[in-house]
């Protein structure tokens, strides 16, 4: 049998080339009405006073008045409203949808709508601690004390996960059933948020998945606010509805990855990392939402990919009156392995060390304690991944030859991890993932809430159930999740549905393949965390994540002379990610998300004036295009994990985590100054040539 | 509110339209043709893509007045040719495909530039798709499609 690497083609091109994949915009339903969302044109304050034009016969206005049950959205921190029953917290925050059959007497109708507010002076500065977490590892702050202390801090910008689909549902109801189909990651975070928006039993909300143009973090928790939205109009109306955003609409109200601050300070004792104080402090925007858990991953990587013995770990979600920021590919870890490769890398430079030969002399290895006192378990690569890297990128001679050179040519190399799933106890105690196989003669259903997002699910569970029971994959059958017939197997995030969900449809399919002559039954599995991994919430103690991918990146850049354009030339990657189910998806995967994590760093700008997001188009938020990339070399290595299918880790938040570092590290060879923020603006470089530091 | 006659997906077509109106919209709406997806409403993003006489054109920032008498082809009328059948294949083969929001319009760049350059080179591919943005693949992938798919059409285009 081949091996479940090989890769075969997937099993949803051709519905995706031809056009006929259906997205939620295709969908065209008898006596569809549009819904357009009247929102705050302030930052803070009260609603004195809405005047609403005369409405003509079938149009409607659907506000808080009409939400049945709670007027909060349940995601993981429930801190955000529906609609605003009155305050005002961030720029364009909802307060009613405006609904009606005709697109043209809805935007006239829109234009007509006037607010009265009173205003108060919103918060912009990071002051106002709304989560604060707390962590030491062996001697804590006291190992502060004594040897040479290095300090920096870095800076990171917002990102937008720029999906080329704009978010949008659309919903209708079947008899006493509220239905709702949507561009989502999550079914089961929608349908939960409507139960208890609407009050409903379990059985009286449906949630299907269309096709997904692109997430990416995006579409994990902000779906659920409009989901909501859109249920309450559909009470009230009874007729089909339709919430799609323009664009401009996306860009500016829905969440992006958190801006951070981060600052560290470390003593230095032999030439060795002896403790490490950081705090980490993230916008959260005007709601808590995902922050805490962003903030989490975000500390516990503090480390990087080195073992230091005493830490003293701190960091705090400052709530202030702009957009809500939440999910984004890496959730966290992209914010803080920026920052502390180039601390190791600056603090190698102060040492007069090598920084290669510094990092390869601190990092962790199998059996190492992580920064919460779990154990990195299983054998790690990264020395000979990091020699591989070395060899066919040419590093070490670009490196001197670069920094000799006129022409501002630069290397950089980033090493990284990720932790698979979801961080702390979230998979025992929250998500209880279930999975559930129907065998009907020769065939096998999988039915799972896990979505295809473009990450190539489809293909890779139908392949890992067909190849498991050695039948053919069109054998295999699986449709995009309906909370009617799919158990709940979580979100699709945290790069846990192959190794988590992916597992436990290998433990399923290993029952099926054992009963197969019985005819037709059905399997189900429920998560069971190994007996080791065991966390403590409250105090960072533990294993937080049964087991991590890593990777290692190297940038090649030249910066203009001039103008101080950066262009990337050419990425090698190298990445260990247990075992690829498929490994033209998996290359694809490190593509796109290298692509995204170079971006970070040199291209992507966001900003806020006042709260108001400054990039309101594709014209605005600078993405990359084909002119902007390079060629990419991509190396996978096998390190099954015990628990993983064919010992498969998680693969796509991995590939956006070295990006951003690896980029600015070049930049810094090709111009000779240290850099501290992303995204490495030409602005931003004039500055560093002008005024930086060698 | 005028009539317009224009040849869409090879079969002569007659509307009473705003001319002002977006032909992305008519496409979608009147003609019930999605594949053409709107992305950005604002020509940047390439997903509404269509050929126009057989060049690319965003859909969604063409008003309809422009296509009077000219030929329409949307990917649903495209993917009937042994053009197509060639791309698709490519896409395939290389993994051009991921979210699948973009890919009707890449598969309409990359017609429109094979038929003007059978044999383009990387940087003219770059060229030619730079109108089309995806942010699943980083385009290293789509840009072997392209490759792929002007080797094994040799003759074709």
């Amino acid at each position: 049998m081949r091996d479940i690497s090989t890769s075969i083609n997937k099993v949803d091109n051709d519905e995706k080339t031809s056009g006929k994949a259906i997205y939620v915009a295709d969908i065209k339903l008898d006596n569809m009405l549009y819904a357009f969302t009247v929102r705050s044109k302030i930052a803070k304050g009260k609603i004195i006073k809405i005047d609403y034009p005369e409405l003509p016969l079938g149009y409607y206005i659907v506000d808080y008045k009409d939400i049945p049950g709670k007027n909060i959205v349940k995601v993981i921190f429930d801190d955000m409203p529906i609609f605003t029953e009155g305050d005002i917290t961030y720029l364009y925050e909802p307060i009613a949808l405006l609904i009606g059959p005709d697109k043209a007497v809805l935007s006239k109708l829109f234009a007509e709508v006037k607010i009265e507010y009173k205003e108060e002076e919103p918060v912009f500065a990071w002051k106002d601690s709304v989560i604060h977490y707390h962590f030491d590892k062996g001697l804590g702050k006291s190992a502060l004390e004594e040897g040479k202390i290095i300090e920096y801090v870095y800076q990171t910008g917002y990102q937008e996960q720029a999906y080329i689909e704009p978010q949008g549902f659309i919903g209708y109801l079947e008899t006493d059933k509220t239905t709702l189909i949507g561009s989502i990651q999550c079914p089961y975070y929608v349908k939960n948020a409507v139960i208890q928006a609407l009050g409903a039993k379990d059985d009286e909300v449906r949630v299907i998945q269309a096709a997904v143009g692109g997430a990416f973090g995006g579409k994990e928790e902000f779906p659920s606010l409009m989901a909501c939205q859109l249920a309450v109009a559909l009470k009230k109306i009874k007729q089909p509805i339709q919430l799609v955003y323009e664009r401009e609409e996306d860009m500016l109200v829905t969440t992006k990855r958190h801006p951070s601050r981060i600052n560290f300070k470390a003593s230095i004792k032999d030439n060795k990392i002896n403790g490490l104080s950081v705090h980490v402090g993230i916008d959260g925007g005007a709601t808590i939402g995902l922050s805490g858990v962003v903030l989490s991953r975000a500390l516990i990587a503090c480390t990087g990919a080195y073992a230091i013995d005493n830490l003293d770990v701190s960091g705090d979600v400052y709530k202030t009156n702009t957009v809500p920021n939440g999910a984004f590919r890496g959730f966290g870890a992209p914010q803080m392995f920026f920052a502390i490769e180039m601390f190791v890398e600056h603090i190698a430079m102060e040492l007069g060390l090598d920084p290669l030969e510094f990092s390869k002399s601190i990092l962790a290895k199998q059996g190492d304690y992580t920064s919460t006192m779990g154990v990195f378990r299983d054998p790690v690569l990264m020395p000979e991944m990091i020699e591989k890297a070395l060899e066919v990128s040419d590093y070490n001679n670009k490196k001197t030859m670069f920094k000799k050179q006129q022409n501002l040519k630069g290397v950089g190399m980033s090493l990284f991890f990720h932790g698979c799933g979801f961080t702390g106890s979230g998979e025992k105690n929250i998500i209880k993932a279930k999975v559930r196989l129907k065998k009907q003669f020769d065939k096998v259903e999988i039915l799972i809430a896990a979505v295809d997002m473009g990450q190539g699910v489809k293909t890779t569970f139908r392949k890992l159930v067909a190849h498991i029971l050695e039948i053919d994959i069109d054998k295999v059958i699986f449709n995009n999740p309906d909370t009617d017939f799919v158990p709940d197997s979580g979100p699709t995030v945290a790069s846990r549905t192959m190794m988590i969900v992916g597992g436990l449809v290998a433990r399923a399919t290993k029952e099926v393949k054992d009963r197969w002559n019985e005819g037709s039954f059905v399997v189900e599995k429920q998560y069971e965390q190994p007996d080791y991994i065991k966390y403590d919430e409250s105090n960072f103690k533990g294993d937080a994540y049964p087991a991590y991918s890593w990777g290692v990146n190297v940038v090649e850049v030249e910066v203009d002379r001039f103008t101080y354009q950066v262009k990337v030339n050419k990425t090698w990657a190298f990445y260990d990610i247990g075992k690829a189910i498929d490994e033209r998806i998996v290359i694809g995967q490190a593509d796109g998300g290298l692509a995204q994590g170079l971006a970070y760093g040199y291209l992507e700008v966001m900003n806020h004036d006042k709260g108001k997001i400054m990039q309101k188009n594709m014209t605005d938020y600078i993405i990359p295009t084909a002119m902007d990339m390079c060629s990419m070399e991509t190396y996978l290595y096998e390190n099954p994990y015990a628990y993983g299918p064919y010992g498969a880790k998680g693969v796509g938040e991995l590939s956006l985590i070295g990006g951003a570092p690896a980029v600015a590290k070049a930049i810094e060879n090709a111009i000779g100054k240290k850099v501290f923020k992303i995204p490495v603006t030409p602005e931003y470089i004039m500055e560093l040539m002008k005024n930086g530091k060698d | 509110m005028a009539k317009i006659k224009f040849t869409l997906n090879n079969e002569v077509v007659e509307i009473d339209k705003d001319l002002n109106m977006r032909l992305l919209d008519v496409l979608r709406n009147d003609f019930n043709l999605t594949g053409p997806k709107e992305g950005c409403g604002e020509g940047e993003c390439g997903a509404c893509a269509v050929l126009l006489n057989h060049e690319i054109v965003n859909s969604c920032c063409t008003p309809l007045a422009n296509v009077m008498d000219k030929e329409i082809i949307t990917i649903e009328g495209f993917s009937i040719t042994e053009r197509y059948r060639i791309i698709k294949e490519a896409f395939a083969k290389t993994g051009g495909v991921q979210c699948g929001f973009c890919t009707p319009g890449m598969i309409i760049a990359t017609e429109s530039l094979l038929n003007k350059n059978p044999h383009p080179n990387d940087f003219e591919i770059k060229i030619g798709l730079s109108g089309n943005l995806c942010r699943c693949t980083g385009y290293n992938l789509i840009i072997e499609a392209v490759k792929e798919a002007a080797k094994a059409g040799e003759g074709l285009w």
